[in-house]
């Protein structure tokens, strides 16, 4: 019963979301492609924050090189837009071994200042390399040809841009849900819970939350793929640290103890963002007051309390 | 006779200039049960901690299966076959109590390298999991959240997740710390009807005196970090050394109870 209603909503939403570019105004169709690109970037990073338990503070960084990977493909080569998103998972891949190489084996604040810091440094070297980055301003100027796969899809009309980003993060979520509720992810859940017991049952927790974190960082480098045709640029923004805080505010926001939860985190965001931007400057302000009390008072989030609410109601 | 399942020869841990284990030489038999007993602070702990790789000794060797495994980190000791209780509660509090020993199978068989099964289907580790529960009869709590079952299922169920690893040698850290006696009787009761299996090797530590003699094959006794003594139950009791060191006055009362 209970699982019948759940599937009910999902499919209304779904199909809400497939007839966003029918039923409201352009406005919207990019407000929508831009919570369904950051709602994925969000349920990556909340893999290894709400799953593992690992807070870091750094994973803009495989947001960024992803974004910057689809314009260097699309600007040098002109490879078809699901090849540049392959490159940029290949790319946040390699970039989140590295990372995660050298972060994992440290805990809590340690992991998340280290996290931090290679962050910065990736963004520092995008910002500086200007013969590859194009410095400060960023790589624009690039335009999507062909899809792949023998599609003829128009990208560069927003509508369908829409649908293609809607189809690619419904699979990515299809995917990294699977992940979640597979025995690695029982395993994941089970080190945020307690490492110390996960070693001793014969586990080497540190490979874990590596590979933990590499998956998070391919799927921050395939948002990151989606959002530089979507915002015709790729620039030293998407790096930057308080990008990196985004996605903690989104899971946050949401529930963290929810797969759907980033998700409804990114909706909530980027729409309180549109529409409190409207009537004031101060938008961060009014963000800083909803955390707060969410931290405060609604801990599993806005679903998670929802979920709450609604097991009350039906008693 | 058999090969011991793990020996231990001159073993010894110095924190600066305090020696909490010194030179400890011990060998355990397959199937047997042997208790470690000693003072708070005797180094009970650390000894435990050593063996379990979550300490390097500065000194010494250990060998499980002739293979030595001194100064292995803890995974790779829990693999080669040692596993161990904690003497606070050590379970995964979030999950149920049937997930927190599917964890550890799923540890135990590799099915927890695999990232496309659905973990909730697979039937075959969950009636392992319920197998396992039924052992320490704690399955009616298999739904139960694990942290809101009372404090001795709790250790019952931690004694379910080290046994599900298929250890060839099981460290059990207090057992019955903590527990009402009557919980404290039916663990004793458990742990002996496993050791009477003939499945298992224990090693306990334990300061209940009645627990350790019902339990014990081979009582070893530490005192400032030192083997005092080693003997069996009987001969632990007779010896008046031990009485005068460890089981003095405040004990007088549980080893009388002990006797038959």
């Amino acid at each position: 019963m209970k699982t019948k209603v759940l599937m009910a909503i999902l499919a209304v939403v779904i199909a809400g979301l497939i007839a966003v570019p029918w039923i409201a105004s352009y406005f919207y169709v990019f407000i929508f492609t831009e919570i369904l690109i950051l709602g994925l970037f969000a349920a990556s990073f909340n893999l290894i924050f709400g799953y593992t338990g690992m807070l870091s503070f750094g994973h803009a960084a495989f947001f960024g090189i992803g974004a910057y990977a689809t314009a260097l493909v699309l600007i040098h080569l002109e490879w078809p837009f699901l090849a540049c998103l392959l490159v940029s998972m290949g790319a946040s891949a390699l970039l989140a071994l590295m990372i995660g190489f050298l972060s994992v084996r440290l805990n809590e604040v340690y992991f998340a200042m280290l996290t931090l810091a290679f962050g910065m440094m990736v963004f520092a070297i995008a910002y500086q390399w200007r013969s590859v980055t194009n410095g400060s301003d960023g790589l624009a100027g690039f335009t999507l040809g062909s899809f792949g796969l023998g599609l003829d899809l128009t990208l560069a009309n927003p509508s369908v841009y829409y649908h293609v980003v809607l189809g690619i993060v419904a699979i990515a979520a299809i995917v990294l849900y699977v992940i979640c509720r597979s025995s690695f992810g029982m395993i994941l859940k089970a080190i945020r819970q307690n490492p110390e017991r996960v070693s001793f049952a014969g586990l080497n927790v540190r490979t874990y939350r590596l590979v933990a974190f590499v998956i998070a960082g391919i799927f921050a480098g395939l948002a990151g793929g989606l959002i530089a045709p979507f915002l015709r640029v790729a620039s030293p923004e998407l790096l930057h640290w308080s990008m990196s805080a985004e996605p903690i505010l989104m899971a946050i926001l949401g529930g963290t103890g929810f797969f759907l939860g980033p998700f409804i985190g990114s909706a909530a965001f980027v729409l309180l963002e549109t529409w409190i931007t409207t009537y004031t400057e101060s938008w961060m302000l009014v963000l800083g007051i909803i955390l707060a009390l969410m931290v405060i008072f609604f801990r599993k989030g806005l679903l998670g309390t929802a979920i709450d609410w609604w097991m009350e109601v039906k008693k | 006779m058999s090969n011991p399942v793990l020996t231990i020869a001159n073993l010894t841990k110095r924190f600066g200039g305090v020696t909490a284990v010194s030179d400890i030489n011990l060998e355990v038999m397959p199937k047997e049960t042997i208790a470690i007993i000693g003072p708070n602070g005797a180094g009970k702990t650390t000894f435990y901690n050593m063996v379990s790789g979550r300490m390097q000794p500065t000194e010494g060797k250990i060998m499980l299966d002739g293979k030595d495994i001194t100064g292995l980190p803890p995974h790779k000791i829990s693999r080669l076959g040692v596993s161990r209780s904690f003497q606070i509660n050590n379970i995964f509090p979030e999950m149920t109590v049937q997930e927190n020993v599917e964890v550890v199978l799923s540890a135990y068989h590799g099915h927890s390298r695999k990232l496309f099964n659905i973990a909730s289907r697979n039937t075959g580790i969950q009636q392992e999991a319920v197998d396992f529960l039924k052992r320490l009869g704690i399955d009616s709590l298999k739904e139960q959240r694990a942290e809101v079952i009372s404090y001795g299922d709790k250790r019952l169920l931690e004694i379910a997740m080290v046994l599900a690893t298929q250890p060839k040698l099981v460290l059990l850290d207090e057992p019955t710390a903590g527990m009402t006696p009557d919980e404290t009787r039916r663990t004793t009761r458990l742990i002996k009807k496993l050791a009477d299996s003939g499945d298992y090797t224990f090693m306990i530590t334990e300061h209940d005196m009645d627990v350790v003699f019902n339990l014990a094959d081979r009582i070893l006794v530490m005192h400032r970090g030192e083997k005092l003594f080693a003997g069996s139950p009987e001969e632990v009791k007779n010896d008046p050394e031990v009485r005068v060191a460890y089981l003095g006055e405040e004990d007088d009362e549980a080893v009388e109870e002990a006797k038959p």
